[in-house]
């Protein structure tokens, strides 16, 4: 840390220099009026740096914290570590852009596990934008670190489909109702995984990434909890999600997921496993972003803490009055 | 010439094995083929079963054929990859009987012997999910309730609600916004039309439009799907002609943005920080974006009332906003606000339906733990029977 | 009659979908009216369109204030229709090289693709990522203790904050039974464990009674719907 504030002596520089007229003003006008009139801009700046300054960090010295997979990651893990070559698995994108950031570590730490397991995987989607986020998956883990796999034999794209859970409900018993063509528009009798596949009760499991609706629970409700003996489940959802979904933990959902800190989890556990004795930084995202994570937290307790302490004083100034 | 006889046949039997390495070798056939009817369909599907060939893992798949008594020949159903011993067969003819064979296909694609059905099975139709009775039940239960609350409230029985306080709000929101002389926002959500937080939004909104339009007050609807433009186009057209001003009604004002829910919530914060509504109604599905305009509202001072069946977005909208309907308050809005006794009955009814859950809950929880105090095969069973047929 | 066959249809459609559940004959009923729900909100498509062209036409025709943003929609939104319906930039398919249009119109390096890439994307992460700061914001705004439950709410906001990082882990990580033996009774107060506790215990209990109560609200609200004794949704009394 002492290195990289020497190194980075600019950056404290920029840092304290633009907190500097917030400092001026806490001396001139007194710790409480400040706090009391406090401008949102300057938390907004203070967030700014709290996520900024640690990424830049993990970048430079590519240092990350310990982690420690929880039971719901490893449960997750185990999920998948106990399927067989050749298996089928049902990986579902649903979720866009603006989840990215939470959920295409876990996206990507599930599509390498797959893939070291020498599973079939069959990609969908239930988003719009779900089926490209898939192609840019497969593109970065599946092309680039697994050439002998070949599309159609090892992994297919089927799409998306519009419909919500209706699409659930409608491939638990005949998905070839609804895709007939792959995402690229190869018909579905033309690509050799799909022959013998009528339904997703033949996929082994069925992954799920989720940042909201249709997702992990429209799958719990419409496709597990009418076929519990044949479909089986695990997921990633953002942290929002998460609660939602632990009453469904373990029954009808072996293992969840949930938000960075349940990525980062589930990413050390497969890097052990498959990562090698120098893991490609792209299977490191999840642990990456431990960081800003911790000062971004350390942060909100502390403006929690800084807000509390101008309520009281405010409330015995106005008992003393 | 015996000699030259038993040379030449030595050398054809020496030769047979080399002809016969030319040849292909069948794979070993799958056995115990079984074909019974699928439960709890519409009659047209069957179940197989197969034990797997010895040779499983050199195949290149199974074949599965089907065939009626009145056709001559098996007919190709599916073929599906080594490994799998299951396969259920679908678009059959109700009662008709069929018979099943399955056959290991060996990768240079030789067939081994067929196993096959002994009797012919025929798919028959149950009129009746019998794993979903139970479900039924409650469900014919509690809409009886709801129905029963609402034919007494009409009947003039008396009953009480409790005050619910966003919904008290919503008239001191639209006044307040008319003596600032500025506008009201209401957002039903990014949910479309099928989803019943919308519809519960639209009949809020219809409420919402009619104070407005008796206060004289302008009401703005960005919305986020067609259907529910149009849906709130008709609602707020609807009020305003039931307040008696269908001059005021203005069809530009219930406008489609996008379906992209960062998109939509953008254009509204655009919206918020030029025209500084005085009194913001979030009344629908809602996601991510919840935070973003609760806090943007926040920071133009307006008043803000929300309500959303998202139990992830309630916390955020509880800590940012002056009133949040929390779950069922947001679905009992409808029925609260039109103040007429058959939907005030429909409250009480649902009322009756936590009744059986925290019966069920509390059932449950007590013989679990009888289970685990006692070890009573008995209690053992009601708590299965409860988990496994009742609740599941 | 205007009231009646909406409600009608509503009626009949909703307990059309109930029916399919129960009753195996009529599960395809079911598909058909979600299908049909989909085609339906697909057309209807067309009418938000015209009515997004209409009214940003008219925002620029009147000057009315931001009419420049509304210049970039209309830009933004027949630009991409434009690039996603010709194709532009996509190569054709290799099974037809001779057919302009068979290749796959997101492929990497296409105008489509472009758009969504370095445009849409960044875009909708920029806003999701607006949230940290709102969050910030609303936590110094709103986080009070200013009775009992506020404060154990307070409080076990802070045990999951921490327990999410790598700073709760070290705060508690001096609870090592291999130091101590007697630690083996305290390794639940580590504030990951008390973390999972609180998610799957506490949390879970209240998500569990507030889903309950949202889906009884949603039964009675839809009934009220399918027997036409609500029908604010659909406008006047």
């Amino acid at each position: 840390m002492r290195d990289f504030l020497e190194q980075q002596w600019w950056l404290v520089v920029i840092v304290l220099g633009s907190l500097a007229p917030l400092a001026a003003q806490f001396v001139s006008r007194g710790f409480l009026p400040t706090l009391r009139t406090l401008d949102r801009r300057w938390i907004f700046l203070l967030m700014f740096w709290a996520v900024l300054v640690p990424i830049y960090f993990v970048g430079v010295t590519g240092r990350t914290f310990p982690e420690i997979p929880g039971a719901l990651a490893k449960a997750t893990f185990n999920e998948i570590e106990k399927l067989h070559a050749g298996d089928p698995v049902l990986i579902a994108f649903d979720y866009d852009p603006s989840s990215e950031g939470e959920l295409s570590p876990m996206a990507t730490a599930f599509v390498k596990q797959c893939a070291e397991k020498k599973l079939k995987m069959y990609f969908m989607a239930l988003w719009p934008v779900g089926s490209q986020l898939a192609d840019a998956t497969i593109d970065d883990v599946l092309k680039s670190d697994f050439p002998n796999l070949v599309y159609g034999q090892d992994y297919v794209n089927l799409g998306y489909k519009s419909g919500n859970e209706g699409v659930i409900k409608v491939i638990v018993t005949n998905l070839r109702e609804l895709y007939t063509t792959d995402s690229r528009g190869t018909p579905l009798q033309d690509i050799p995984m799909m022959h013998g596949i009528q339904n997703i009760q033949q996929m082994k499991l069925v992954i799920d990434i989720s940042a909201g609706y249709p997702g992990i629970k429209e799958w719990v409700q419409y496709a597990v909890t009418p076929f519990p003996e044949t479909i089986h489940l695990v997921g990633g959802s953002t942290g929002v999600q998460a609660p939602q979904l632990y009453p469904y933990v373990p029954r009808q959902l072996p293992g969840l997921l949930g938000a960075i800190k349940g990525a980062a989890e589930y990413e050390k556990l497969v890097i052990d496993k498959y990562g090698g004795p120098h893991p490609n930084p792209k299977y490191l995202d999840g642990l990456r972003r431990m960081g800003p994570q911790l000062v971004a937290h350390l942060l909100i307790i502390f403006l929690i803490v800084m807000a509390n302490i101008l309520y009281f004083a405010d409330k015995r100034r106005e008992s003393r009055s | 010439m015996k000699v030259w006889i038993a040379v030449l046949v030595m050398w054809a039997a020496g030769l047979l094995p080399v002809a016969a390495l030319g040849q292909s070798v069948a794979p070993a056939p799958p056995a115990n083929l079984t074909a019974v009817d699928h439960d709890w369909d519409d009659g047209t599907r069957i179940d197989l079963s197969w034990t797997l060939s010895l040779g499983d893992s050199s195949l290149q798949g199974y074949l599965i054929r089907k065939k009626t008594a009145e056709d001559a020949t098996f007919t190709v159903v599916d073929t599906v990859p080594p490994g799998t011993n299951r396969y259920t067969v679908s678009d059959l003819i109700r009662n008709h009987p069929y018979l099943f064979q399955v056959v290991a296909i060996s990768k240079d694609l030789t067939e081994s012997s067929p196993a096959s059905t002994s009797a012919p099975v025929a798919p028959t139709m149950q009129w009746l999910d019998g794993t979903r009775v139970w479900f039924l039940v409650i469900l014919l239960v509690f809409c009886g309730s709801v129905i029963a609350f609402i034919e007494l409230a009409r009947r003039g029985v008396p009953l009480k609600v409790r005050r619910i306080a966003g919904l008290e709000a919503i008239d001191e929101a639209v006044g307040r916004a008319t003596e600032m002389g500025r506008s009201c926002l209401f957002v039903p959500g990014i949910g479309d039309l099928n989803d019943m937080q919308t519809i519960a939004g639209m009949s809020i909104l219809s409420r919402v439009a009619k104070t407005a339009a008796e206060y004289n007050a302008q009401i703005e609807v960005p919305t986020s799907h067609s259907l529910v433009m149009t849906a709130g186009q008709e609602a707020v057209q609807g009020a305003f002609l039931a307040a008696g001003r269908p001059d005021s009604y203005n069809s530009d004002k219930i406008y489609y943005v996008t379906d992209e829910q960062f998109a939509y919530v953008a254009h509204i914060q655009g919206y918020m920080t030029r025209e500084k509504p005085a009194a913001c109604f979030y009344m629908g599905s809602f996601f991510a974006e919840s935070l973003i305009l609760a806090e943007m509202g926040n920071a133009i001072g307006a008043i803000q009332i929300a309500g959303t069946g998202q139990p992830a977005q309630l916390p955020f909208f509880v800590a940012a906003c002056d009133y949040t309907l929390i779950g069922e308050e947001f679905f009992a809005a409808s029925a609260y606000l039109s103040g007429e006794p058959g939907q005030i009955g429909s409250l009480k009814g649902q009322d009756v339906g936590k009744l059986i859950v925290a019966g069920l809950v509390i059932a449950g929880v007590i013989a679990e733990t009888l289970v685990v105090l006692t070890n009573s095969p008995a209690m053992r069973a009601f708590v299965d029977y409860l988990t496994r047929k009742v609740l599941s | 009659m205007k009231r009646t066959i909406p409600l009608l249809i509503t009626a009949l459609g909703g307990f059309v979908l109930i029916a399919s559940y129960f009753i195996p004959p009529a599960q395809s009923w079911g598909e058909n009216v979600s299908i049909w729900f989909d085609i339906l909100s697909s057309i209807a498509f067309v009418l938000g369109g015209a009515n997004l062209l209409m009214s940003h036409l008219k925002s620029i025709s009147d000057r009315k204030s931001g009419w420049g943003y509304s210049a970039v929609v209309l830009v933004s939104f027949l630009g991409t229709l434009f690039i996603g319906l010709g194709k532009i930039g996509v190569h054709p398919s290799p099974q037809f090289p001779n057919m302009a249009w068979t290749g796959y119109y997101r492929e990497m390096g296409s105008g489509f693709w472009f758009i969504y890439q370095y445009g849409y994307t960044p875009l909708t992460a920029t806003l999701f990522a607006m949230l940290a700061f709102y969050i910030a914001s609303a936590a110094f705004r709103a986080f009070r203790a200013k009775n009992v439950e506020a404060a154990l709410l307070l409080g076990t906001a802070f045990i999951v904050l921490l327990g999410r990082t790598f700073a709760g882990v070290a705060l508690t990580s001096w609870i090592d039974p291999s130091k101590w033996s007697g630690f083996k009774y305290f390794t639940g107060l580590k504030i990951e464990n008390l973390t999972v506790l609180i998610m799957s215990v506490f949390n879970t209990a209240g998500n569990r009674a507030i889903m309950i109560g949202i889906a009884l609200g949603i039964v009675a609200a839809s009934l009220k719907v399918l027997i036409g004794a609500d029908r604010s949704y659909l406008g006047k009394d």
